[in-house]
């Protein structure tokens, strides 16, 4: 589309809907309210970024280790510009460190992730009923089931357009519909993560997957370029929001995607509703566009944020945070990472990422004697100098001759079996504004404080252990895991304004409405309650359809502003 | 994937290797760039010296020499045929220029390391393939190693527009290509598995 027809709102006259982040969530409500004929402006911190923008280059976009090896970082977050603090514990004092890992960029997210697409099942909106209460965490149950969220997680589905097997995995939910589109073809990694499970009486069954398998709604379909996950795909064929909702949202004429426009502080009138959000242009020039609402799409770490800066003489403790818990519960990606080399060549460089999942450990089992589950997926975890500074077993030289062997024999060799795995939450863990670190606007730094509970390491060493069974069953000719130690940086955001229906336990309603502010919205990974399997995208966008549902019957019968 | 703490010190160590660039130097066109480090070694092979940007004749002979350790030459192609040196001179000239210095120091180092190895000889380059294996491997603990280390290895494998990587020599040897399309069966596995089906 031409950039210069698109459609521009002025800063002065409200619009009817003023979303903050462009990203997995965001991409969806802003189509779904530009839709229903609601003037939307969506800011986004991150640049508009296009397919043609997208190349195959491990030096500029990223290596395993989450890091571009030149220059900044293109389509998540820059630690540079946005420092972060990080410290294990309250007592502590927090130390800069690159812990929060987010998508920054039109489509956040959804840009550069894998696209693994999975359902939460039923029991993950209820552990806290099935399980009893566990020492000294905030298990609880979620406002709403499965049955409630089920349409939207088929909405979700066929907008965004998804691969997949529908009744191929017999632990998969109820479903009203299959997949829009089949599964992506198996790769060696599926063949063998199959071959292995089949072997230890587990059910593998195909990876459902945000990426195309057939062209779908004049999106062309996957070529198996293998530059995927850590990268944005130039066909288009990756179903981030960038390239399936946001374009059909600027198609309505109602919604204008605002891209570098980074929002410090949500304002309110006298009467505590929200009238607008202050935010600098990328000449970090302040700007206040005025708003009938708000919807806060900023990831589970950014939107606590944003709620703390947004603190005013009504609301002293931070908006919307009368019960104190914003920030709280924050939740990351636990999961384990285990290695197998095979006799014959895979070439894992080709395709998508993942095309097998086993879900048998899926739920929590008391015979194990801990509380936690997870899903376990085979894939290549690496681009060729990532793979040469990490994916190689310890015991091989890291120079000369031995080096260089490994080098040549396992590249397409080696398989990673990654596990995905509860993350309890903790009220210890939390984001809150460093007290001394600012940021390159001069906001405060986002401080994490993270441990995981003793269950989620007792939950990664079992799915580790599970791995190498795994990996052994496939045949591996050799195999080795990751240690599991503390986390130290982590993606997947998520706990931090979690819903309830109790506005002294939770941030936000079932309808993701702000308990304190009835203009306010929050959608995305900070409204979730549990970790789920720490897959959250399906989730976090089946939610936002949800909510978008309700925002808009709520406007339409001028329950809102 | 969270990253565990030894993982986060790898990355810390590249975060600390690879500093900031400038948009300016973003907008730096590689294949120009290339174009005029392959007009300086068609110089070179007429007798003509390269022209680096950063090294001189004699520490970039260094500098290979200790490249082509990491990765050595055998029956394939190594370090030195995939044009290493070309992508570190052009790396320390431009987004890794806060790191010359080490090199600066690292280099004064080797010769003295080498010295102290053979009292005749004051260039790594001189020395024997044993001895630099030796000497290397009294160093490889060395923030100057690993960064030779981590350059070559980008060097090697990055995309041959970056300098190195000549040829694709380093994907090559792993056995890696960069096509913008691919087609099943993708390996041996998925291939056996269709013809079962």
């Amino acid at each position: 589309m031409n950039h210069s027809a698109m459609t521009k709102f002025g800063h002065k006259t409200p619009v009817d809907f003023v979303i903050v982040g462009a990203g997995g969530a965001g991409g969806v409500v802003a189509n779904e309210l530009s839709t229903a004929g609601f003037q939307v402006v969506v800011l986004e911190q991150g640049p508009y970024l296009h397919a043609e923008d997208f190349t195959h280059d491990e030096l500029k976009f990223k290596d395993v280790f989450d890091a571009p090896f030149i220059g900044r970082e293109v389509l998540t977050n820059d630690h540079a510009l946005q420092p972060n603090t990080f410290r294990k514990t309250q007592s502590e004092k927090a130390e800069l460190t690159a812990f929060a890992q987010y998508g920054r960029c039109v489509g956040g997210g959804t840009v550069h992730f894998t696209g693994n697409y999975w359902r939460f099942h039923e029991v993950d909106f209820a552990e806290r009923s099935r399980w009893g209460p566990i020492e000294s965490t905030g298990l609880a149950d979620w406002p709403i089931t499965y049955a409630d969220l089920e349409p939207y997680y088929t909405k979700a589905e066929w907008e965004i357009g998804i691969s997949g097997l529908a009744g191929a995995n017999p632990f998969d939910p109820p479903r009203s519909k299959p997949y829009p589109l089949p599964p992506l073809p198996v790769k060696s990694s599926g063949v063998l993560l199959e071959r292995g499970a089949r072997k230890l009486g587990w059910h593998p069954y195909p990876a459902p997957t945000a990426i195309l398998s057939q062209s779908y709604r004049g999106r062309s379909a996957c070529a198996h370029c293998g530059f995927c996950e850590f990268f944005g795909c130039e066909w288009g064929a990756k179903s981030s929001t960038l390239a399936s909702v946001i374009p059909m949202a600027e198609k309505t004429g109602r919604c204008e995607i605002r891209p570098n426009s980074y929002v410090r502080k949500i304002s309110t009138d006298k009467n505590g509703r929200v009238d607008g959000v202050l935010y600098f242009d990328v000449q970090k020039q302040e700007h206040l566009q005025k708003a009938k609402a708000v919807v806060v799409c900023a990831n589970g770490a950014e939107t606590p944020r944003l709620l703390l800066m947004s603190k005013s003489n009504l609301y002293p403790q931070g908006l919307a945070n009368s019960s104190g818990l914003v920030g709280k519960f924050f939740m990351v990606d636990l999961g384990s990472l285990s290695l197998g080399t095979f006799e014959h060549p895979l070439n894992e460089f080709k395709s998508v990422r993942v095309t097998r999942v086993v879900q048998d450990f899926y739920d929590s089992d008391p015979k194990r004697g801990f509380y936690g589950g997870g899903g376990i997926d085979a894939r290549f975890e690496f681009y060729p100098i990532g793979f040469a500074l990490g994916g190689l077993p310890s015991d091989v030289p890291l120079w000369g001759a031995g080096f260089k062997k490994a080098l040549k024999e396992n590249f397409n060799r080696t398989v990673t079996v990654f596990s995905h795995t509860t993350c309890l939450p903790l009220d210890s863990n939390t984001i809150t504004l460093d007290p001394e670190v600012k940021d390159a606007w001069g906001l405060p730094a986002l401080r994490v404080t993270y441990k995981s509970h003793p269950d989620d390491f007792k939950t990664l060493r079992f799915f580790r252990d599970r791995s190498l069974e795994l990996l052994d069953a496939a045949g591996a000719v050799r195999k080795w895991a990751l240690p599991i130690e503390d986390t130290t940086a982590a993606g997947h955001l998520m706990g931090t304004c979690r819903m309830g229906n109790d506005a002294k336990g939770s941030v936000v309603d079932k309808h993701h409405r702000a308990h304190d502010v009835p203009n306010l919205f929050i959608v995305d990974g900070s409204s979730f309650v549990t970790s789920g399997r720490n897959q959250p995208t399906c989730t976090i966008q089946a939610l936002a359809y949800r909510a978008a549902d309700h925002i808009i019957r709520m406007a339409k019968a001028g329950n809102i502003a | 994937m969270a990253m565990t703490t030894s993982d986060a010190s790898r990355r810390q160590f590249l975060f600390g290797s690879v500093s900031g660039l400038s948009s300016v130097l973003l907008a730096l066109r590689w294949p120009a760039i290339l174009a005029a480090q392959e007009h300086a070694k068609r110089a070179k092979a007429s007798g003509l010296p390269a022209q680096f940007q950063f090294f001189s004749p004699e520490d970039a002979v260094e500098v290979e020499a200790m490249a082509a350790q990491v990765i050595p030459s055998d029956d394939a192609p190594g370090a030195r045929e995939a044009h290493v040196i070309y992508f570190i001179d052009r790396v320390l000239a431009t987004f890794d220029r806060d790191k010359q210095p080490a090199y600066t120091q690292g280099l004064k180092d080797l010769r003295h390391r080498t010295q102290e190895l053979v009292s005749s000889v004051n260039r790594f380059s001189s020395l024997t393939t044993e001895q630099q294996i030796q000497l290397l491997s009294a160093i490889e603990k060395t923030d100057f190693f690993e960064l030779v280390r981590l350059h070559t290895i980008m060097g090697y494998l990055s995309r041959p527009e970056y300098g190195g990587n000549y040829n694709q020599t380093g994907w090559k040897l792993i056995g890696f290509e960069d096509q913008m399309t691919y087609h099943p069966p993708f390996g041996y596995y998925d291939s056996e598995y269709n013809k079962g089906r």
